[in-house]
């Protein structure tokens, strides 16, 4: 069976992006963000992932309001990417996995999910930043995706308990796959952050320190939050918090946390980052 | 028309259905700048642009404004009207600064006091 190595949650501001192109890593604005990144990257070396799904949300680059899927899952073998309207670098074709992208999806089906499939599927910087964050330099990923999206375009966006169901699905379907590769669970977005309104600029750093360590020790008790408790609490676009919860609620065993980082702001956004190992997955890789 | 329902979260509106409704034919404009063909069509001839989209007065007056508070009001959704203030060079700082009312130095200091 396929080996589910561990998960890494990011915040994916597109700035992030004019950073990475314009060498800005070093730069006193950018450096406390960019130094949280090398040890997860040396995790990532030791484990060796072939594969990553990503939870993320679409902003507007592959689906609008005219067909907006609660959740969607990709199934191509391969996805590409887009300047997003506003100019962010864009990267070359992403490798898909279809072969496990289907055992998701038949996983989350049986589980009574009733997703969307999708055989071509853009992907934005949700995806893409995250992966340039991992596997920095420019050259090929190393692993393969699967993209699974979560509206947060249009309310009523999913709850937060149902996002962390689809995930704790996930991840029987990622544990029972037929296959000897090692998957790494990706959850994008956040933390506390709103781009519209006269509340444009909201951040509410107690609240995120304490999802970070709920993400580590008692992730179910963020699940008691509804999607409107997470745009008061955390900014409307703060509800990106719910891939976290879908990544973490893929290991229900228990997990370590490797590395975390926390810094405000970048660009509009309180910028997070949490690396768990899988404790199952460790005693299987030690073997 | 619909108006904004109060989800009871000051400053934050809500893009729900009826928003959704509401705002279709704009947040259709602004999701076609995905493809920069269609910027500089936009940036070429605006009238005719925003025609094609069948725009109603209200958004056309946004748009012509380039009031991001008047662009949510007449059904603007953030993540295409981010693609809309891409054409004139904004980034999410100066669509929040406008928003609050402040400068963009001012409404970037308000970021940093925030992680302190």
């Amino acid at each position: 069976m396929a080996t589910l190595v561990g998960s890494v949650m990011t915040s994916h501001v597109p700035a992030i992006g004019g950073a990475i192109a314009k060498h800005r890593e070093s730069e006193p604005y950018w450096k406390p963000f960019f130094d949280g990144y090398p040890p997860v990257r040396t995790w990532l070396d030791r484990v060796k992932p072939d594969v990553a799904v990503v939870f993320y949300q679409d902003h507007g680059l592959n689906f609008f309001l005219d067909k907006m899927p609660t959740f969607a899952v990709g199934a191509a073998a391969e996805y590409r990417n887009s300047d997003e309207g506003w100019g962010i670098p864009t990267v070359k074709p992403v490798r898909g996995d279809p072969a496990l992208s289907w055992h998701i999806i038949e996983t989350l089906v049986a589980d009574e999910f009733d997703i969307t499939t999708c055989q071509e599927m853009k992907v934005d910087h949700a995806l893409t930043l995250p992966m340039a964050l991992m596997w920095p330099g420019g050259g090929d990923w190393p692993v393969r995706v699967v993209p699974i999206t979560m509206n947060h375009v249009q309310h009523p966006l999913p709850s937060p308990k149902r996002s962390y169901k689809l995930g704790e699905s996930v991840g029987r379907a990622i544990r029972s796959w037929k296959s000897d590769a090692r998957v790494l669970v990706m959850g994008t977005g956040g933390l506390s952050h709103q781009l519209d309104g006269q509340r444009a600029g909201f951040i509410n750093k107690p609240f995120d320190l304490m999802c970070l360590d709920a993400l580590v020790s008692d992730p179910v008790k963020l699940t008691r939050y509804s999607a409107l408790d997470l745009v008061r609490e955390a900014g409307a676009q703060g509800t990106e918090l719910m891939a976290w919860m879908a990544a973490r609620a893929t290991m229900p065993g228990r997990v370590t946390k490797v590395h975390s980082n926390y810094h405000v702001p970048i660009s509009n956004t309180a910028a997070g980052l949490l690396a768990l190992q899988n404790d199952e997955s460790a005693l299987s890789i030690a073997a | 028309m619909a108006t904004q329902r109060d989800y009871g979260i000051p400053g934050t509106p809500i893009f729900d259905g009826d928003m959704a409704q509401k705002g279709y034919a704009l947040n259709a404009m602004c999701y076609s700048f995905n493809a920069a063909d269609n910027r500089a069509a936009f940036k070429a001839d605006e009238d005719a642009y925003c025609r094609r989209f069948g725009l109603s007065d209200e958004q056309r007056r946004a748009v012509a404004n380039r009031n991001v508070l008047e662009l949510i009001a007449a059904g603007g959704n953030i993540y295409y009207l981010a693609k809309f203030a891409g054409i004139f060079g904004l980034d999410v700082q100066d669509v929040g600064a406008q928003q609050t009312g402040m400068s963009k130095d001012a409404f970037k200091a308000k970021l940093l006091e925030a992680g302190r």
